[in-house]
């Protein structure tokens, strides 16, 4: 479980402030504000159609929100106005990474060239924008080489080092997954962006995705957003989450609270307001059969 | 699969069996077919009368036809393109490639070299004009003007159909800049190449905004605007009538190819005047200009600016989420693309020593393109071949006289070409969909180069 005791201490990393996205006359976001912190695991959860890959689009720059704010605060201090930065400089100088919901792999690449591609900016300024590279000096090989060396890195962490050089379309679905997770931390982020990283995955799959979360997490310091609706996933690794619901924050907080948050519950299982306490009430005598049957 | 082929005569004799079986069904099949519409032909006689004309003989013919076409199919042909097909798998299980397979591009390269001194053996130094211009010079231009689109539409995925307009920029410049201000080759060609790139960069910029079919259709109007200003703008590039008496290409100013000239070439060597030897100077030019290409090409697919052109043809989406400027990776696929139009334009008007808007119309972008889609989109070998053969093709057509002989002297078997590449395209599409070299090497490795099957790659969207 999440280590909860550090929090406090901890700074955000990503703040959205009154944040609204208006597609024609649908208010696909109205007025949402939370708050990422450093190091942690944030996940973003909802009902289908709440909003969810809207925040995340808004965020990494793919739309330009109608209303509202997202700071992101690097570790230098130095902070970055998202909504007001084109799509790939969210990337570049902001160091804020994501992957996608339908898999948007460069299939026919080998899985060593997509992570190589996501080093495009490293290596283009060691290359001198292609010149000096073309010369072949010295400094651009030992940048080509270094890249080599961090594509590999990852590519043990995501466990794909034996398909390294075959094309990314032919891997199985769980490992164009990790893929596509390892080629967004080859561009080195300081803020990772996953939009349902578990959807399709089987348990197995599912088991070695946390494992490689969490890796990333610790080891790198790197902090992770995360769309998901494997809630397995979700109340395992994450350390805050945040849940939408038509555009709305309904709630805010650890994994415990929001799980027995009564608006999440309402909105998960669809009841009306009056027998929310009907529900809470349930809920709690199945959490408290379930942590007997542990026991 | 059973091995049709068996030694046994056991086995041969129950094909020879089943082959007459079949031969006879055939023969029955094409009896009930025939006997109405060839036996028997209702004809009009001398006075008027209709009557049944019976062509016994001729339906004997047709049946015969059939019979044994199927009983040479069942007993020969089947079983030896099985066991072809059997021999070739076994073979791809346990060989590697061949030393020519594996060497194709240095004995290719080696090839291209060697042609002048081979032509002039073979056929004197009069006679080699032929083969070293009108296949050897024409065939190397279109190789290189593919090799140039290929990294416009086959690494960056961007679908060009005006890249004749940069040839035409080149031309023109090298034309219009050596007649005017008498400027050198040397001089103009890397200037021709600079100006290309520029309009590249110029059309690009309001263009790369658009996706697919709208490009295509874009690029395909600004192919037409280039070539309606050559032929408007009378004062400077005097129209339909085009550029003539252009200076020809000296060698680096050492040696001059003017018959006027002092340090005319033939003459420091004593040799026999002779306009081969500027053509063969010219056949080693353009051969020197293609090959930068390709090195040029080969060395940018290994840098980030290439794999990011390759990428942006997979998923451009993507792309930007990496922090890709996407703009100016089309930017600079779109101008270095231009760039080798321009060399290549200006090669051309040192050949021609005459442009005129004439040779750049709309064909020659879809021909350049077909030879890149023919090759398969991003392989240099695969165009280089596609090149030779479809303007090596036109070459011969016009060899082909002996085609008057069959189809009477009107015969002019050159202006079939559309129709015969038509034909030939359909084919090799059927046939190798994703062109002559479907798969793509790999730019890095870890453990083992393995190619990218065709399958994989996409054709690019935007």
């Amino acid at each position: 479980m999440a280590s909860t005791g550090t929090t406090m201490t901890k700074d955000s990393i990503l703040k959205v402030e009154h944040l609204s996205m208006r597609f024609g006359g649908l208010m696909a976001i109205n007025d949402l504000s939370f708050e990422a912190r450093r190091g942690d695991i944030t996940a973003l959860i909802g009902p289908n159609g709440a909003g969810k890959t809207t925040v995340f689009n808004c965020i990494t720059g793919f739309y330009k929100p109608t209303m509202g704010m997202i700071t992101m605060t690097q570790k230098s201090g130095k902070s970055y106005m998202l909504e007001r930065l084109p799509d790939f400089m969210v990337t570049r100088e902001a160091k804020v990474a994501r992957t996608f919901q339908n898999i948007r792999l460069f299939s026919g690449l080998t899985v060593l060239e997509n992570l190589l591609v996501a080093q495009h900016n490293t290596l283009m300024k060691a290359s001198g924008y292609t010149v000096l590279g073309l010369l072949g000096l010295p400094a651009y090989k030992k940048a080509a080489a270094a890249s080599i060396e961090k594509a590999r890195f990852w590519l043990e962490k995501a466990d794909l080092i034996d398909r390294a050089d075959d094309p990314a379309g032919d891997l199985p679905y769980g490992a164009q997954r990790r893929l596509e997770i390892a080629r967004a931390m080859c561009t080195g982020p300081e803020f990772l962006c996953l939009d349902e990283p578990a959807a399709g995955l089987n348990p197995r799959e599912s088991l070695a995705l946390n494992t490689l979360l969490r890796a990333i997490r610790d080891e790198t310091g790197t902090s992770i957003l995360l769309i998901e609706h494997d809630m397995s996933v979700v109340m395992e690794i994450s350390d805050h989450v945040v849940v939408l619901e038509y555009g709305q924050k309904i709630s805010d907080g650890t994994p415990e609270h929001v799980k027995n948050d009564p608006k999440v519950i309402a909105a998960y299982l669809g009841v009306e307001d009056e027998e929310v306490e009907e529900v809470i009430e349930e809920i709690e005598d199945v959490v408290e059969t379930v942590e007997e049957g542990k026991h | 699969m059973a091995n049709p082929q068996s030694n046994t005569p056991a086995a041969g004799n129950s094909l020879t069996a089943q082959a007459l079986r079949e031969a006879f069904y055939a023969g029955l099949v094409s009896l009930g077919l025939f006997v109405l519409f060839v036996g028997l032909k209702t004809d009009q006689n001398i006075r008027n009368e209709l009557i049944l004309v019976q062509r016994w003989g001729l339906l004997a013919i047709f049946i015969g036809v059939a019979m044994v076409g199927r009983f040479i199919t069942v007993a020969y042909l089947r079983p030896y393109l099985a066991a072809r097909k059997a021999s070739r798998d076994a073979q791809v299980a346990d060989t590697e490639d061949g030393f020519v397979k594996r060497n194709f591009s240095k004995l290719a390269v080696l090839a291209l070299v060697l042609f002048p001194p081979v032509v002039i053996a073979l056929s004197g130094v009069q006679g080699s004009l032929k083969w070293v211009d009108n296949f050897g010079i024409q065939i190397l231009i279109y190789v290189m003007l593919g090799w140039g689109l290929n990294i416009v539409v086959g690494l960056a995925g961007l679908l060009d159909l005006g890249y004749v307009a940069f040839y035409a920029v080149g031309a023109y410049s090298y034309a219009l800049l050596a007649s005017t201000f008498g400027l050198s080759f040397w001089i103009l060609l890397p200037l021709a190449g600079i100006l290309a790139a520029f309009w590249g960069m110029i059309l690009g910029f309001p263009v790369l905004r658009l996706k697919g079919d709208y490009l295509a259709i874009v690029t395909l109007a600004f192919g037409e605007i280039i070539r309606l200003v050559l032929i408007n703008w009378t004062e400077v590039t005097r129209g339909t009538f085009g550029v003539s008496g252009i200076p020809k290409a000296t060698f680096f100013g050492i040696w001059s190819f003017d018959v006027s000239a002092p340090n005319n070439f033939a003459k420091a060597f004593d040799l026999p005047m002779s306009s081969a030897y500027y053509k063969i100077f010219l056949y080693y030019l353009i051969l020197a200009l293609a090959l930068l290409t390709a090195y040029v090409t080969i060395k940018l697919r290994r840098m980030p600016i290439g794999r990011a052109w390759e990428a942006l043809r997979e998923d451009e989406i993507a792309c930007r989420s990496l922090g890709i400027n996407t703009v100016t990776t089309k930017l600079t696929a779109f101008s270095i693309g231009a760039m080798f139009g321009g060399f290549a334009g200006s090669f051309f008007a040192v050949r021609q020593g005459f442009v005129s808007p004439e040779s750049f119309v709309f064909l020659e972008s879809a021909i350049i393109l077909a030879i890149v889609v023919l090759g398969g989109m991003g392989s240099l070998i695969g165009i280089a071949v596609a090149a030779a053969l479809m303007i090596g093709g036109t070459e011969l057509l016009r060899e082909m006289t002996f085609l008057k002989a069959v189809f009477g002297p009107d015969f002019t078997p050159e202006l079939y070409r559309m129709l015969i590449f038509g034909i030939a395209m359909v084919v090799v599409m059927v046939w190798k969909p994703r062109g002559f070299v479907g798969s793509r090497e790999p730019t890095a490795f870890l453990f083992e180069r393995k190619a990218v099957s065709g399958s994989f790659t996409k054709e690019g969207h935007g």
